[in-house]
């Protein structure tokens, strides 16, 4: 007999002797900061002159500097781990950080410069939302279920960034799965705003708003389901741009919602986010939606002029529901866009009420697809006690399934695959999913009825400014209705970009959101980096 | 429309997830309040609309019909709760 059949024939016993069962043990996470460092370091140390001076360079100027030999890689990474260890402790950005590892990538990246092999970005210190595999890293998701993962590959965008020779600061805490708008659903704590540590720093890609706002990494990547970019770069008071579906590899990006999902970067400014998408932007074979398509400079059209951009304000997104502080600060930062040459041009997206419930049907449905992959056999946690729950209508391997999926998710996790799953039963995906493709090609079309009379569309990113911590709680529908702004953008396919265009209430940070057709990019790079000429919003750091 | 106990239980299961009943009784609440939201689909005319499924209307693209990735099972199983000689390891299913 195989010696595989003998594997199979024992494994119940083997089980029953080894009821943990094998666990790598996560190698990277022993020197994380969140492990190691929360208890002695419980104070706010200001930073040294010299610290807050190297940790405040956009990416431009950190490139700048390596190119003309003033720094080194490992001089820029040693100062930003500086600077985290001080302050991951009280906004807990990072999921996990590794000193040893980003100094050796830092090393390497000095030794290709040394060779004169050095692009554009070498040996510039960025961090990586943990949703992007990295092989070596732990890479939670921000997920219990995947708290002892050690990626064994790297995704696509991290492959682009090793290969452009960034270096790793850390992993940025997240939603878990990419679902929330407050980074509330994290199992790793939330991250606290940099501006206002009662204020939540927006979701899903908080952490990577929030390290960027507090100067704790000149630029990280991100990703966007519903706004997950936009809405914490809004909220911390940083630009960030949602590509357009399908430029960005989802190749090793953990998935929640495939037909919605795409990467892009966080950033200081519309330059550096332009010189992030150089990076992770182009043609992946390993993930079936990657577009081929020639390659782009995104820095290239950032010197245009405005002069005669039509820029379409939707009437439904400045009426109700929209707080006076943040309508003041948009409508100060459209007056900025006329003077620079811009056309404001009144639109209608008659149907903008609709993209919550086609969002919160497709998504749902996709993330109750994707997430059953799941299971305590392959990979993740894996429940040890699951044999408690072996009852007639229960077999073991089926106990094995629900109790590992049980502890391993959280509460709101849990809602969206339900939610899904029932939109996805017999008897109701007619009614649920199949309507909700349907609204959401009418959605399509009313933006592509908006661009005939414009370039790119403005929109708040949110409702409002950042809100309290614990402030929406356990009311899930109140979380969704403030994504109202961005869900459109997702479900349509368009890029869109937010950047700090002020203050609003308690002073907390307002963005503004441009949205373009497909493939524009480098426009909404564009009329960003020209605002960012003649504006200082972006400059404005919070005092930490 | 509103979703009961029973309803929610049967998702919980479908879903391979096991809750209980204090988890049950605050699912169904929030589910019925996503579901309010949701329902507002109802009331679009989509007569004659064609589903979107992606933002491109791109087809699959299709690959010569050859190996393209390497052998990599160990470390594929590394990250896996129980293996055994390259197998992964389940409760016993057929008796």
């Amino acid at each position: 007999m195989p010696s595989q059949f003998v594997a199979l024939q024992h494994r119940c016993a083997y089980l029953q002797a080894f009821p943990v069962a094998f666990r790598p043990t996560p190698f990277c996470c022993r020197s994380s900061l969140n492990n190691e460092l929360h208890g002695t370091l419980p104070t706010l140390r200001p930073a040294s002159p010299f610290e807050q001076a190297m940790t405040t360079y956009t990416l431009k100027q950190a490139a700048d500097l390596l190119a003309s030999g003033k720094t080194s890689a490992v001089e820029l990474a040693s100062d930003y781990l500086a600077r985290i260890e001080s302050l991951n402790p009280v906004l807990n950005t990072f999921i996990t950080v590794d000193r040893e590892k980003t100094l050796e990538m830092a090393k390497q990246a000095d030794a290709r410069r040394a060779q004169g092999q050095a692009g554009v970005l070498t040996g510039v210190p960025v961090a990586h939302k943990d949703i992007f595999c990295a092989e070596g890293w732990r890479t939670t998701c921000g997920s219990k279920i995947l708290d002892n993962f050690v990626s064994p590959y790297d995704a696509g965008v991290i492959s682009r960034c090793k290969d452009a020779g960034l270096v790793t600061l850390g992993r940025t805490n997240m939603d878990e799965f990419a679902m929330g708008s407050s980074n509330e659903n994290s199992a790793y704590g939330v991250v606290k705003n940099p501006w206002d540590q009662t204020a939540v720093p927006g979701g899903s890609s908080g952490g990577s708003a929030a390290v960027v706002a507090a100067r704790l990494a000149p630029a990280a990547t991100a990703t966007d389901t519903g706004g997950s970019i936009r809405q914490p770069a809004a909220f911390c008071g940083v630009t960030g741009l949602k590509p357009t579906y399908g430029i960005v590899s989802r190749y090793g990006m953990v998935a929640y919602a495939s037909s919605l999902d795409q990467g892009g970067p966080i950033a200081q400014t519309a330059e550096d986010c332009a010189l992030m998408l150089n990076v992770m932007a182009g043609h992946d074979p390993r993930d079936s939606t990657s577009l081929e398509r020639a390659g782009e400079d995104y820095t290239g059209a950032l010197a245009q002029s405005l002069k005669g951009l039509r820029i379409g304000m939707p009437k439904e997104y400045f009426g109700e529901g929209l707080s006076a502080d943040v309508q003041a600060a948009i409508e100060a930062a459209l007056a900025e866009y006329r003077k620079l040459g811009a056309e404001i041009v009144e639109i209608s997206l008659p149907r903008t009420q609709l993209a919550i419930p086609a969002y919160y049907v497709i998504a749902p449905a996709e993330a109750s697809s994707n997430l059953s992959r799941f299971d305590g056999v392959r990979y993740g946690h894996r429940a040890a006690d699951y044999q408690k729950h072996i009852n007639e209508k229960t077999s073991a391997l089926e106990a094995l399934y629900e109790q590992s999926r049980a502890e391993g998710f959280g509460t709101e996790v849990k809602r969206r695959i339900l939610t899904g799953a029932y939109v996805l039963s017999h008897g109701y995906y007619d009614a649920y999913y199949l309507k909700a493709q349907k609204v959401r090609r009418l959605l399509s079309e009313d933006f592509q009825s908006g661009f005939s009379q414009c370039d790119v569309i403005a929109a708040p990113a949110a409702p409002t400014v950042a809100w309290n911590l614990g402030e929406k709680g356990d009311d899930p529908v109140a979380m969704y209705l403030a994504d109202i702004y961005t869900l459109g953008v997702n479900l349509a396919g368009l890029p869109g970009i937010a950047h700090p265009v002020g203050f609003g209430a308690q002073g907390r940070p307002v963005g503004l959101q441009l949205i373009g057709n497909y493939f524009s990019e480098s426009r909404l790079l564009n009329a960003a980096h020209q605002f960012q000429q003649v504006t200082d919003w972006h400059t404005r750091q919070p005092g930490l | 429309m509103q979703l009961s106990s029973d309803d929610i239980r049967r998702i919980a299961r479908l879903a391979r997830i096991a809750i209980d009943e204090q988890e049950t009784v605050a699912m169904q609440q929030q589910l019925n309040g996503i579901f309010g939201v949701i329902e507002q689909l109802q009331s679009v005319n989509t007569d004659g609309v064609e589903p979107m499924s992606h933002a491109q209307d791109v087809a699959l693209r299709l690959r010569e019909d050859k190996v393209t990735e390497s052998n990599q099972r160990e470390a594929l199983q590394a990250v896996a709760p129980a293996v055994e000689a390259g197998l992964y390891l389940v409760p016993k299913v057929i008796e």
